[in-house]
């Protein structure tokens, strides 16, 4: 059954290792949901955290072939049980003089912050879950949501 | 010392070991040819009619000699030309270094004369590739390219250098190869597994694959069929690891193997896959692969594990290493009973017509391997005549047989005969083509003459593109739309015009005596062969099939 996975990787951090990984997941006919690409503690390496929609089988071809790649140090698979997993939103939602105390009212709940403000509209900033981002989307949908963005799935293994 | 980056190219080059290489010069690397000009009688280079020839010609070296093939091709179009060469090796796990020049650091990204970003281009056909743009990189960078080639599952290596790293000078101490990656460790438990499902198994069969080549292990495998009475089906790939004379081989399995190589897998009750990849060639159809079976996997690549099949157990190793720990946990066992079940399958199997007068591939085929012994280096192109070698070549060694398994790459026989010619100047070596593939890289009969390499190229002409023709005859209702080759195309002429000798032929004996006249000259010979257009390769598993939708005449 496909579920969805989030995966660390550990690459080496070099030009062209993000078109490696990439790459091998297009070519092998898997859709990455999500991925985030940052520094770690030691400059030669980075951290490649992505999400996709996969079944064991999938899983299990996904992860050999990927740390068969040259500059793949390390991969594995991050649970929400042993792990933090976080992803930030920006939400641009048009506001009327109405709806804006409501609206700030819900972001509050989900512990959420105006980081701008105008008469028209108003920017949300949300951290947590990619489940809790899910949610408040959910929430305000009935608000004129202008757009959104979201960083994608960054992890770290609890412990 | 201080060198300029080319000449840390030619002297890391051998250090490697190498003594051969196939390249073609160009702007970007004329460099590199200006440093191999001194090293000339160190260095024997080949030079192709076209890129593509010379990996192949790389390809074919390797295969045969089992080394590292190197190559050289210049920026742009010298580069793009290598593609379909490095993706063949790829595809069949053959250990290359490709080495492409590239314009100049400061010019890259500019759309420079003959710049193409052949690092992004060859990335998914190559097992790694380098862009080297520091010479301080560059010694290392190659010495890593030879170890990445030949660890774990062997492939192609791309090093593109910016012409500017080459005409740079930098610091150079001879160094020793790298040593390879270790291989895939695995622990006495999983062995015992593998022993357990074998030792209880009543019907087993052994599925080898290219992976046995690889890793040199045709003595171990040998001695585990016999040691318990296995029977074994090999792949294309395994062609001459297991051979005619191993009285448990069964032959080759999948689409044209034999009726019996599929019946087994059908009937066993233990599928033992080796060193292979259920590629869709042999289990046609995942679904229905030896539906009664349990299926136990012995791979150096762990992705090949549930790729194509999912198996009940497997084993990431060294096939080799694998198989030297498993042989004394196997139990003799004489397995009558199955023997007996697979000999009266064999009694069905498929048996090519002999005639007289008209020139069968098979008879064909068996009689220039009869002729040219158990050390004769068979090598094809892609298509029917490919599928017909590879029936009745009857190879018994490894390394003697090569073939664009993976990708079928017409166009892949010349360059690779040429190849292992050079690598086996001692031995014979043909080429069994078609008339299709012949013509796609048949400029490199101009290699062979100029560089006076003896090979034999036995063109079997149906004036069709024979397979393609085969499925419109059997699958699409005879409409044989632009598979007709109508030309009159004069290949003795052809040959001539070369500087090589040419025959044609339309009968037997017309055949043996051109046979016998072409391993008398001292180059290339290319000897055409009339053939019947309706000539099929049987049998047959349609793509997707299993073995009860056999086409067998």
């Amino acid at each position: 059954m496909k579920k969805m996975r989030v995966l660390s990787i550990l690459v080496k951090n070099n030009a062209g290792t993000l078109t490696r990984v990439a790459g091998l997941f297009a070519r092998r006919g898997y859709n990455i949901d999500t991925l985030t690409v940052s520094a770690t503690k030691d400059h030669r390496f980075s951290k490649i955290t992505l999400t996709a929609e996969l079944d064991d089988i999938m899983l299990g071809q996904l992860m050999s072939q990927t740390a068969k790649l040259q500059e793949v140090v390390s991969i594995e698979e991050l649970f929400d049980h042993n792990s933090v997993l976080r992803e930030i939103l920006l939400v641009k939602v048009a506001v009327t003089h109405e709806c804006r105390s409501k609206l700030i009212e819900i972001a509050n709940v989900y512990k959420g912050v105006v980081v701008d403000l105008s008469r028209e509209s108003m920017i949300i900033e949300l951290t947590g879950k990619p489940q809790k981002i899910d949610a408040f989307i959910n929430v305000i949908d009935n608000f004129n949501i202008v757009n959104f963005c979201r960083t994608g799935v960054t992890a770290v293994q609890r412990g | 010392m201080k060198l300029t980056g080319a000449e840390i190219i030619i002297k890391t080059l051998l250090d490697e070991g190498v003594d051969t290489i196939f390249g073609y010069p160009g702007g970007t690397v004329i460099d590199i040819y200006n440093a191999l000009y001194d090293y000339q009688d160190q260095i024997r280079h080949i030079r192709p009619s076209h890129e593509q020839g010379g990996v192949h010609a790389a390809d074919g070296y390797a295969r045969s000699t089992g080394k590292t093939g190197v190559c050289i091709a210049t920026s742009g179009p010298g580069a793009t030309n290598t593609i379909t060469g490095i993706a063949t090796a790829f595809m069949d796990s053959i250990p290359l270094v490709c080495i492409t020049g590239n314009v100049a650091s400061h010019l890259i990204g500019k759309d420079a004369f003959q710049e193409i970003d052949i690092y992004g281009v060859t990335m998914s056909v190559t097992k790694h590739n380098f862009m080297v743009s520091d010479v301080a990189e560059l010694q290392d960078t190659i010495r890593n390219a030879f170890s990445i080639a030949n660890s774990g599952r062997k492939a192609p290596v791309l090093i593109d250098i910016q012409k500017n790293v080459m005409q740079s000078m930098y610091e150079y101490e001879p160094k020793p190869s790298l040593p390879l990656a270790e291989n895939p460790e695995f622990e006495k438990s999983e062995i015992e597994k593998l022993a357990d499902y074998i030792n209880k198994a009543d019907k087993p069969i052994i599925y080898a694959g290219g992976g046995i080549n690889s890793s040199n292990a045709s003595t171990e495998l040998r001695e585990l069929m016999n040691k318990a009475n296995i029977p074994a089906v090999n792949t294309i790939m395994t062609i001459g690891v297991l051979g005619p004379l191993d009285q448990l081989n069964l032959g080759m399995v999948g689409m044209h193997g034999k009726n019996s190589s599929n019946l087994a897998i059908e009937n066993s009750d233990l599928v033992i896959a080796l060193g292979t990849r259920f590629s869709d060639r042999v289990a046609l159809n995942t679904n229905h692969f030896a539906p009664d079976a349990k299926i136990i996997q012995v791979d150096i690549d762990a992705s090949e594990m549930n790729k194509n099949v999912i198996v009940d157990y497997a084993v990431v190793g060294d096939v080799k290493e694998v198989l030297t720990e498993l042989l004394p946990l196997i139990d003799a066992n004489k397995r009558q009973a199955w023997l007996e079940q697979i000999a009266e399958l064999q009694k069905d199997d498929y048996q090519a017509p002999c005639c007289d007068k008209q020139i069968k591939p098979h008879q064909l085929i068996s009689y220039v391997v009869n002729q040219l012994g158990e050390d004769l280096i068979v090598v094809t192109d892609v298509g029917q005549h490919q599928m017909w070698t590879a029936q009745c070549c009857a190879r018994t060694k490894p390394r003697t047989f090569l073939t664009s398994g993976g990708l079928g790459t017409m166009g892949f026989g010349f360059g690779a005969a040429i190849g292992a010619k050079v690598g086996n100047p001692d031995k014979p070596v043909v080429l069994f083509t078609g008339d299709g593939s012949f013509t796609m890289n048949m400029n490199e009969l101009k290699t062979a003459v100029d560089f006076n390499v003896k090979t034999t190229t036995i063109i079997l002409n149906n004036h069709t593109l024979g397979m393609v023709r085969q499925w419109q005859n059997l699958l699409y209702n005879k409409r044989f739309s632009q598979t007709d080759i109508n030309h009159s195309f004069d290949y003795v002429k052809l040959a001539e015009a070369f500087g090589a000798k040419g025959y044609s032929c339309k009968t037997v004996d017309e055949f043996k005596a051109a046979f016998a006249d072409s391993q008398k000259q001292d180059g290339p010979v290319i000897i055409e062969v009339l053939i019947d257009q309706d000539e099929l390769v049987l049998p047959m598993i349609p793509a997707g099939g299993t073995v009860e939708d056999i086409i067998m005449e």
